[in-house]
């Protein structure tokens, strides 16, 4: 492999990274889908790179899924789910923006001292991907703990669902399993836009996952 | 292409799932819903006669034997019970009959999501089987469509979502250790292909790849600190759907990981997985025995002695050997048959009294005898009495371990008996107080309870030795 195509496959996944640290910061519903939309649309791209990369023509199907339903159709539904229940106002972080930067660069460092330190038989390519995919899954599980919106949970999820495409087409020539899971992915979004959301909505007149919290079993 | 037992075991509940998504009726489906899972029943029988041949993506061997005979055992059982629990619920209107088609549909599917993860060959289509298992048992707790009911399907979802998501990491290691050894493609995912390569793989891919597994799966088994999900979900869904989860799904979930661990022992630079299962195991014995204390509501109490005795079961395989290899796989087989003969128990009680906290229930032994006694019976074998299979069981655990490790073997047992003190504690009102609640004579079905029960009390006293055999060549592949 030549240096300009390791190096581009770099780039690519580190600004995935990139990409889920500006998830972490956004205070409101909308930028946050619309960083995911990044998001996903850099996947698709690193993962067409991969594709041509390491000439596996089925990994492009996986790249489109990435760019067309990820990157426009989920956060397009989302946009207008938000604009429907009108909750388009502040994401309520658990925590301090400034403390959960620092722990996404925590976690950042934690998957790179751990991945590249146990892949040193693997080639050059593997390994940084693989130790990329890890700090977006990471930081995808971060969102979902730092928020109190069952959207942005989700959005969380979606993230960390994409790490896991990445670190899946970097393993070079994982089989079919590959598309499997991505159209697992694909019904996990639909479930949870089409059910949950919707029966949130009509049970609560609000998607903020505290109101949830209530209803406690326990505390009936 | 001619179909042999293990396709058969995965149509029976495919063709019976789009089946009952579309006939009306709840009686017709509630009926087809039982035979559909006593044909599978009766077809895992037959892998005992006609061995069908393990292919690439489909495996039987005698692990995977033993937790499909219980698994589809169960799934009939459950069946029958669920056929007279949701005749009261179309009753007092709690389901509509639009909800009860799409619930035994969705039943079917997770029998069959459960049956293609026990015999998958490829961990990539395991990992899939229990995603679907999964997702299909989220809409089924929701189904109450209870705030309650939601909030416990919303974390369920969540934290199974997780689990899964960490499992697939670990999965894609598993290929990517293998991918220099067995070489790129479908190979690098056939469980029989990587066990036989195992000894080559980098011992360090595997070691971060179990962690991320164990994390993963063990969310699912509802080992502590990872059990978040499980009370929840088992308190606000449909009984019967306790019943399953409690009785089968986490099996499946320790299934995946057992099958792991048995790769990772033919490497012998890789860690031993054992003390990382040993610790979870314990934490959520004595976590959970603890949490009992507290419980108001009488099936997150249920709940929570299921991730007491899984704890058990983890600790019993994480010491390995082949005894405490037998003595946890009985412990499963215990455990899966008495919790949900209690699950059955409190599924009617619940609906006679027409409530869940354990407060507003009483006198049980009194008003309703044959629930009552039968529940009673249910706690006894629960918390390790003799002379039911679970005394039995966990007295093999104790003893197989005590030689080797005392000072874990005595934290077990403390577990244990603070579990056996707090159900007691809580259960005691509840069959022997003051009669409170409604006192309706209740239409249950019992037979599925009773049967349960017996089969327990039975291999407390007498254990078949065509089982023993069965149990100790599945111990020893274990190793």
């Amino acid at each position: 492999m030549s240096s300009l195509q390791f190096d581009i496959a770099h780039l690519l996944a580190g600004s995935l990274v990139l990409a889920s640290f500006m998830m972490l910061y956004q205070d409101r519903l909308y930028a946050l889908l619309n960083v995911y939309a990044l998001h996903a649309g850099v996947l698709a791209l690193s993962v067409a790179w991969q594709a041509y990369v390491q000439q596996a023509p089925h990994l492009y199907v996986t790249a489109l899924i990435a760019l067309v339903f990820k990157a426009v159709i989920i956060p397009v539904a989302l946009h207008r789910i938000i604009k429907r229940l009108g909750i388009h106002r502040e994401i309520e972080n658990v925590i301090g923006v400034g403390l959960t930067m620092m722990a996404g660069i925590g976690l950042v460092a934690l998957s790179m001292v751990v991945m590249l330190r146990v892949t040193p038989g693997a080639d050059a390519l593997a390994r940084e991907d693989l130790a990329f995919a890890l700090s977006v899954v990471l930081l995808g599980l971060l969102i979902m703990v730092t928020r109190r919106n069952a959207v942005s949970q989700v959005v969380g999820f979606m993230s960390l669902e994409n790490g896991l495409v990445l670190a899946a087409t970097g393993a070079k020539g994982m089989p079919l399993v590959v598309e499997i899971s991505v159209a697992f992915s694909v019904l996990i979004a639909f479930i949870v836009i089409g059910i949950f959301l919707f029966r949130i909505r009509e049970r609560f007149d609000s998607v903020d996952v505290q109101a949830l919290d209530r209803f406690r079993g326990e505390r009936r | 292409m001619n179909i042999d037992a293990l396709g058969a075991i995965l149509l029976i509940p495919a063709i019976s799932a789009a089946l009952l998504a579309i006939l009306p009726g709840y009686m017709l489906t509630a009926k087809l819903n039982v035979v559909a899972a006593l044909a599978t029943f009766l077809t895992s029988l037959s892998l005992f006669v006609i061995e069908p041949h393990s292919g690439q993506y489909l495996l039987l061997d005698d692990l995977n034997k033993v937790f499909i005979v219980l698994t589809t055992f169960i799934g009939f059982t459950t069946s029958v019970f669920s056929a007279s629990y949701i005749h009261h619920e179309i009753e007092t209107g709690r389901l509509t009959p639009a909800f009860l088609r799409f619930y035994h549909a969705m039943y079917q599917m997770l029998m069959l999501a459960m049956n293609l993860a026990l015999i998958a060959n490829n961990i990539g289509l395991m990992w899939v089987a229990v995603e679907v298992a999964t997702l299909t048992t989220v809409l089924m707790v929701g189904i109450y469509r209870t705030h309650e009911a939601l909030e416990a399907a919303w974390k369920y979802f969540i934290l199974g979502s997780v689990g899964i998501a960490l499992a697939l990491f670990g999965t894609i290691l598993v290929y990517m250790a293998a991918r220099p050894v067995v070489g790129e493609g479908m190979d690098g995912m056939v469980w029989t292909v990587l066990v036989r390569h195992a000894a080559q793989f980098d011992p360090a891919l595997l070691n971060v790849a179990f962690v991320f597994l164990l994390l993963g799966y063990g969310t699912k088994v509802g080992l502590a600190p990872l059990h978040a999900w499980l009370p929840d979900a088992h308190a606000e869904g449909p009984t019967p759907i306790s019943a399953v989860l409690s009785g089968l799904l986490l099996n499946v979930a320790l299934y995946a990981l057992l099958r792991f661990k048995m790769m990772l022992a033919v490497n012998s630079a890789a860690i031993t997985p054992g003390p990382l299962m040993v610790t979870m195991g314990l934490i959520s014995v004595i976590f959970a025995a603890l949490m009992l204390y507290r419980r108001r509501d009488i099936k997150r109490m249920f709940a929570y002695s299921s991730i007491e005795h899984m704890g058990i079961i983890v600790f019993a395989f994480g010491m390995g050997g082949p005894l405490a290899n037998f003595a946890g796989l009985l412990h499963m087989t215990m455990h899966s048959l008495t919790k949900s003969a209690i699950f059955f128990a409190v599924g009617h009680i619940a609906q006679v009294k027409g409530t869940q906290k354990i407060a507003e229930i009483g006198g049980l032994t009194a008003t309703n005898p044959a629930l009552g006694w039968g529940l009673m019976l249910g706690v006894i074998a629960i918390v390790g009495l003799p002379p039911l299979g679970i005394f039995m069981s966990e007295f093999l655990v104790v003893s197989s371990t005590f030689a080797r490790a005392p000072w874990l073997t005595v934290i077990l047992v403390l577990g244990i008996i603070i579990a056996l003190g707090g159900l007691f504690l809580r259960i005691g009102p509840v069959m022997f107080g003051d009669p409170k609640g409604k006192t309706a004579p209740a239409e249950a079905s019992y037979v599925p309870m009773f049967t349960h029960l017996a089969l327990v009390l039975m291999a407390g006293i007498y254990l078949p030795p065509v089982l023993v055999s069965g149990f100790q060549n599945v111990a020893k592949l274990l190793g």
